[in-house]
């Protein structure tokens, strides 16, 4: 596809001469080619890397869902919606979750904020990053053994054992909804401390100026400025956090006794213990699609407080 | 001077955020998709059981250099493990599970990866219906000797004449009760229901196991253990419902709880109620008089386990009575083998836990196959633990 010559182009039933525009055109459709076959290329593993690991298991599951369950449990074929129809016998699952999981990522983010803020604002300068690696460090550790040592510091032996020292009696921590909501807040503190964080501190503080040069009580400047400013952050904080908690099933499991029955703990009940594959594919599907919904809430919700910024979440 | 704590830091949090978004944007380093991936992992594993990369020769017989497990919490002797692999170069890997029905749904699933593993009888013959255990080469088990077992405990390993499983030991379904938190005698489920919604308020735990969990409220009206019928199975379920908001925990694996002192009460097996006994005196084990579960727990070894030739040393190597008695002894649970019964010490024999008396074990009942499969009982049991 050189410039240079004259040769006329095999694949053409005319192979006559052709104006000396179109040769300038072929070669730019050529290198328009070898670019989007480039971009094909590059983009071929992640592709690939999504189909299989993401589309083809979204397939299965849909196929799944509207199976039924063997005798002796698992999945055979069919086609019926009996399984969808049946989601009701998980609707306290999953109101357990609708509630627990704003509430957890909401306490998270009361928790969260005014560290963030601290360490945005007001950390003298030497010791913020100190303080910032303290709170990523303990989230290098898994999240499970993390959970592990609140059972034991919420456990007999633990802070009740203390408490007993001191002439109160049998109290219990350990699996309440307390315990539960504690464990949440703690292990995804520094999810939703990093984004606010950032957030903040882009902060241009000569705004805060204005607004005190302008009469702006404190409150009111944090309010009106600070706090604003800083939404797109708290989103993003809130929602990683929110949708992580829809699928969470180990903190419940551990901390709640297996008391407080989250839909990922009856997701896992569904596929480990009743065996009933179809019932749990659908329930699966469900909740990736109220996922899908809480998520495009959130983004509306945070486009709306921020003014007209565009906020990304996902 | 900041410079230098940035230095020492993995990640700062500007990067953290920076590389979240950059993941969102779908732009990765070759490093971090490997580790991401676990491909880098997974290189280095190929790598070496293709034996790309060296690794340490155990000569004789070719059992590999690992193998894995699926059995019960508290159930073995660690030491054991140790010493077959000082023997065979064998690590093994134990995996524990609160259920038949996760082992089942495991090896249904396919991929268990496990070379051996431990069954409730009432679970073989549908293991052995969905084709999914060996049947044992007894040539391989030269210290398995059936003739030395009570066959009281055993048939249900042997299907058609033909061995699927061998006898791992027996136990009960019991109470394990913390005498001095909990001062009223317990004899029965009646009061073990009752009391959890009374003076064990908060501190009751029941399995999360629909065979002894349902079995047992089903025995608060005396109905049998293994009942499918619809109107027993609702007064149970209606128990059950009562009973929750009062409950500690619904978990098998209660021997932390109860040491702690966190549980006053629990569902619980022979062999953890010798083992908490043995180490916490106070705390009993007794059978309720109305009836409940007697059980036999067998070894076998799935169709598609990965490492069968150790799965069989190892099977072969836990049925040497020397390693048993060992096993018994840490484990807690009665022995089926008279060889095995002849090794242990007298007060191992004596103990009622173990052996209690001819009329508690009378009305017990040994699991029934159909309660694993039928889908009322497992959406009981689902029901009872969403509420």
């Amino acid at each position: 596809m050189s410039g240079a010559g004259h040769k006329p182009d095999p694949g053409n039933a005319t192979g006559g001469q052709w104006p000396a525009g179109t040769e300038a055109a072929f070669s730019m459709r050529g290198t328009l080619l070898r670019k989007n076959l480039m971009t094909a290329l590059l983009l071929a593993p992640a592709t690939l890397w999504l189909v299989v690991f993401l589309v083809l298991p979204f397939v299965a599951i849909a196929i799944f869902s509207v199976g039924e369950r063997a005798p002796e449990g698992g999945y055979q074929a069919a086609f019926t919606l009996a399984q969808y129809a049946n989601l009701p016998a998980r609707a306290t699952a999953f109101w357990n979750t609708m509630v627990l999981a704003p509430v957890g990522a909401f306490a998270c983010l009361l928790v969260a904020y005014p560290v963030a803020y601290y360490l945005a604002l007001r950390a003298p300068e030497r010791w913020r990053l100190i303080l910032l690696a303290l709170v990523v460090i303990p989230f290098w550790t898994s999240l499970l053994m993390r959970t592990y040592a609140w059972m034991y510091v919420l456990g007999g032996r633990g802070i009740p054992a203390l408490l007993a020292y001191v002439g109160i009696e049998d109290v219990r921590l350990i699996n309440t909804p307390g315990a539960v909501l504690l464990g949440i807040v703690y292990g995804y503190l520094p999810l939703m401390i990093l984004p606010i964080y950032v957030s903040l501190e882009r902060l241009d503080r000569r705004l805060l100026e204005a607004s005190a040069d302008l009469g702006a009580t404190p409150l009111s400047t944090f309010l009106g400025v600070t706090l604003r400013l800083s939404l797109p952050g708290v989103m993003t904080g809130f929602s990683l956090v929110m949708i992580l908690l829809l699928g969470e099933y180990l903190i419940p499991t551990l901390l709640g006794g297996g008391k407080v029955f989250f839909i990922g703990n009856a997701l896992v009940d569904l596929f480990l213990q009743s065996r009933n594959w179809p019932f749990g594919s659908a329930i699966a599907i469900t909740l990736v699609l109220v996922s899908v919904v809480v998520l495009i809430a959130a983004n509306r919700i945070s486009a709306r407080l921020s003014g007209a910024r565009r906020v990304d979440l996902i | 001077m900041s410079k230098s704590y940035r230095d020492g830091l993995p990640i700062s949090p500007e990067k953290f955020v920076d590389q979240l978004m950059r993941l969102k944007r779908g732009s990765i380093g070759r490093r971090e998709f490997l580790g991401l991936t676990g491909l880098g992992v997974a290189t280095a594993v190929m790598a070496r059981e293709l034996g790309i990369m060296p690794t340490p020769a155990y000569a004789a017989e070719n059992l590999g250099d690992r193998m894995s497990i699926a059995t019960w919490p508290n159930y073995h002797d660690p030491a054991t493990f140790e010493s077959f692999k000082a023997e065979t170069g064998v690590a093994v890997e134990v995996n524990v599970f609160g259920s038949n029905e996760e082992m089942l749904a495991k090896l249904q699933a396919g991929g268990s990866g496990w070379s051996l593993f431990v069954p409730t009888n009432y679970t073989i013959s549908t293991y052995k219906k969905l084709d999914i255990i060996e049947a044992l080469d007894m040539a391989k088990l030269g210290n398995f000797d059936g003739s030395q077992e009570d066959p009281r405990f055993t048939s249900e390993g042997t299907i058609d004449g033909t061995i699927y499983a061998v006898p791992k030991n027996w136990g009960t379904t019991g109470i394990a009760i913390n005498t001095k938190k909990l001062t009223k005698p317990m004899t029965s489920w009646k009061e073990f229901w009752d009391t959890a919604m009374a003076e064990g308020d908060g501190r009751t735990m029941v399995h999360d196991y629909q065979l002894t969990t349902i079995g047992n409220a089903l025995k608060y009206y005396g109905y049998s253990f293994n009942s499918l019928k619809q109107d027993e199975l609702a007064k149970a379920e209606e128990l059950l419902l009562k009973v929750k908001p009062h409950l500690f925990a619904v978990s098998s694996d209660y021997q932390p709880s109860m040491r702690a002192g966190d549980a006053w009460m629990t569902m619980c097996w022979t062999n953890d109620g010798a083992q908490l006994h043995r180490d916490i005196p106070e705390i009993a084990y007794v059978l309720g008089k109305e009836g409940g579960e007697i059980w036999t727990d067998f070894y076998a070894i799935p169709k598609d386990a990965p490492n069968k030739p150790a799965g069989y040393a190892l099977l072969n190597y836990l049925m040497n009575p020397k390693v048993a008695v060992k096993e018994h002894l840490a484990n807690g649970a009665p022995s089926i083998d008279a060889r095995v019964n002849a090794l242990l010490p007298k007060e191992v024999m004596d103990n009622p836990i173990l052996y209690p008396a001819a009329d508690l074990l009378k009305p017990l009942e040994f699991g029934a196959a159909a309660t694993l499969t039928d889908p009322g009982r497992a959406e009981l049991m689902a029901r009872f633990k969403s509420a």
